[in-house]
């Protein structure tokens, strides 16, 4: 069950916007699918991320996949300890595997609710 | 997409299944590097019911071989495999392929890329207009599984009256497997031994279950595509799309033992240009990387800041325990030992020059 207090990027990330900051990690879809993971590149506190724009790397045994910002802002905080604990993303991808928090100047016009997701996610199989 | 006959099999062991080459077929079973280690300790099993499968025979069936790709066709004696290439005019690679002559020297069979199948055919097809030579299609007729580890042969033998220890490394045999005639080669994409088998269409769920049930108890595990790319990787041997494809030649892929000056082939005066010209100036390498990036394809390789050549595959060995990568680099940085860069998002990375094969088996 993905939690319905998130927003969701076809591309599998979701954030979660609290008081005008937005945390964000990537989905359990996402994760299974990316399979074998083996390095996580994130940006550092202070820099900035830019709707649609990728914020960072995420590698698996086989490949290198983007990761896509679901809302632009101030990264005000990093997870820092997921790159050493990468099998945080398969445990809690919704939880202690957040990567960002930012403080949100607008968000993407294409998030879905919970509920587009799930279905996205089905159509993709 | 197509399918292969081992499809509904594969998704009831739990693959995850990708679109390759126009097919859906098993990525992994498990974690990669696992499947990657089972092959190297004990023995897998491969469905390749995708790569083209092409029978050439007629009377001048070696002649119009000659002409189509590389090697040197008459030099195989009955019963034995050769590798080779197939080049156009201007000596670049269309594919890679392994010929085999018969058993009892009666034509040819020729193992070809997903990939690259229809565009082979059509080749074939019009190379073969000036020749008396039938080329047929086979690749939905007979269905195509490898087993590949050092427990190969035991396991093999229990299916087969096939003496399989006097079976050389690539050769091949007409027997029965499970009681189905077919042929047998000992050939393989992995770096260790084991054996390719021919199943008539129809019969290669038999096959597969008796191999997997017969196996399991040895340490035989069902091997994906994810598995069989880093275990040629470590075997130093090319991906089509990869280390070659349309805008290389096989003198700067190091594949020159698979091109035999000989005999008239298509691309062979473009090969002889640039054997006059000393080179193309640059030299498929192998390169090792203990950074936490891997090296992966079309990455920028860089020294003293300038760019000097690029990544054609990367891959975690799990053998070597360290990154492994492909690339293509200007010849005076191909010595190895070379210390160079690559850039991942415009970070750059250590990396040292190295022969291939990164991986041999004891013998």
């Amino acid at each position: 069950m993905r939690p319905n207090d998130c927003k969701f990027l076809k591309s599998h990330e979701w954030c979660k916007i609290e008081n005008g900051v937005a945390t964000i990690g990537i989905t359990d879809y996402a994760v299974s699918h990316l399979s074998d993971l083996v390095f996580l590149d994130l940006p550092k506190q202070g820099a900035s991320v830019t709707i649609g724009e990728s914020f960072g790397e995420i590698e698996s045994v086989k490949a290198v996949s983007s990761l896509y910002a679901p809302i632009s802002g101030e990264v005000v905080a990093v997870n820092k300890d997921l790159p050493d604990h990468l099998e945080w993303l398969a445990e809690a991808p919704f939880g202690k595997a957040w990567m960002l928090k930012v403080k949100v100047s607008a968000q993407s016009p294409d998030l879905m609710d919970v509920k587009a997701y799930d279905a996205h996610c089905k159509a993709e199989g | 997409m197509q399918a292969t006959a081992l499809e509904s099999t594969h998704v009831a062991l739990g693959a995850r299944m990708v679109p390759f080459a126009g097919w859906n077929m098993p990525v992994q079973y498990r974690a990669i590097l696992d499947e990657a280690r089972t092959v190297r300790t004990r023995a897998g099993l491969f469905d390749l019911g995708h790569m083209g499968r092409v029978k050439v025979h007629g009377r001048q069936a070696e002649a119009f071989l000659q002409r189509l790709q590389t090697n040197d066709v008459a030099a195989i004696p009955p019963g034995r495999i050769r590798y080779a290439m197939i080049l156009n005019e201007q000596g670049l690679t269309q594919d890679d392929i392994l010929v085999y002559r018969n058993p009892k020297n009666d034509g040819f069979f020729v193992v070809i890329n997903a990939g690259n199948t229809e565009r082979d055919l059509g080749i074939m097809r019009s190379v073969a207009k000036a020749f008396d030579v039938v080329v047929e299609d086979c690749t939905r007729s007979l269905g195509m599984i490898a087993i590949q580890g050092p427990l190969s042969q035991q396991i093999t033998q229990r299916f087969t009256k096939g003496d399989l220890a006097a079976v050389k490394y690539y050769g091949w045999i007409d027997t029965t497997v499970c009681g189905i005639p077919m042929t047998l080669s000992r050939t393989g994409y992995t770096g260790e031994d084991g054996f390719e088998v021919y199943v008539p269409t129809g019969h290669e769920k038999k096959v597969w279950d008796a191999f997997f049930e017969a196996g399991a108890k040895d340490g035989l595990t069902a091997i994906g595509l994810g598995a069989r790319d880093t275990l040629r990787h470590e075997a130093g041997m090319p991906l089509y799309g990869h280390e070659i494809d349309e805008t290389t030649n096989p003198l700067e892929a190091g594949l020159d033992w698979a091109v035999k000056m000989n005999h008239d082939f298509v691309g062979k005066q473009a090969l002889e240009q640039v054997l006059a010209k000393g080179g193309t100036g640059r030299k498929l390498v192998g390169l090792l990387s203990t950074s936490k990036r891997c090296p992966r394809q079309g990455y920028p390789l860089v020294k003293g800041g300038q760019q000097i050549g690029h990544v054609c595959s990367g891959n975690i060995s799990p053998t070597l325990d360290t990154n492994i990568a492909t690339a293509y680099v200007r010849t005076e940085f191909a010595a190895p030992g070379t210390q160079l860069e690559f850039l991942v998002r415009d970070k750059a990375e250590p990396c040292t020059v190295r022969e291939t094969p990164f991986y041999k088996r004891a013998k």
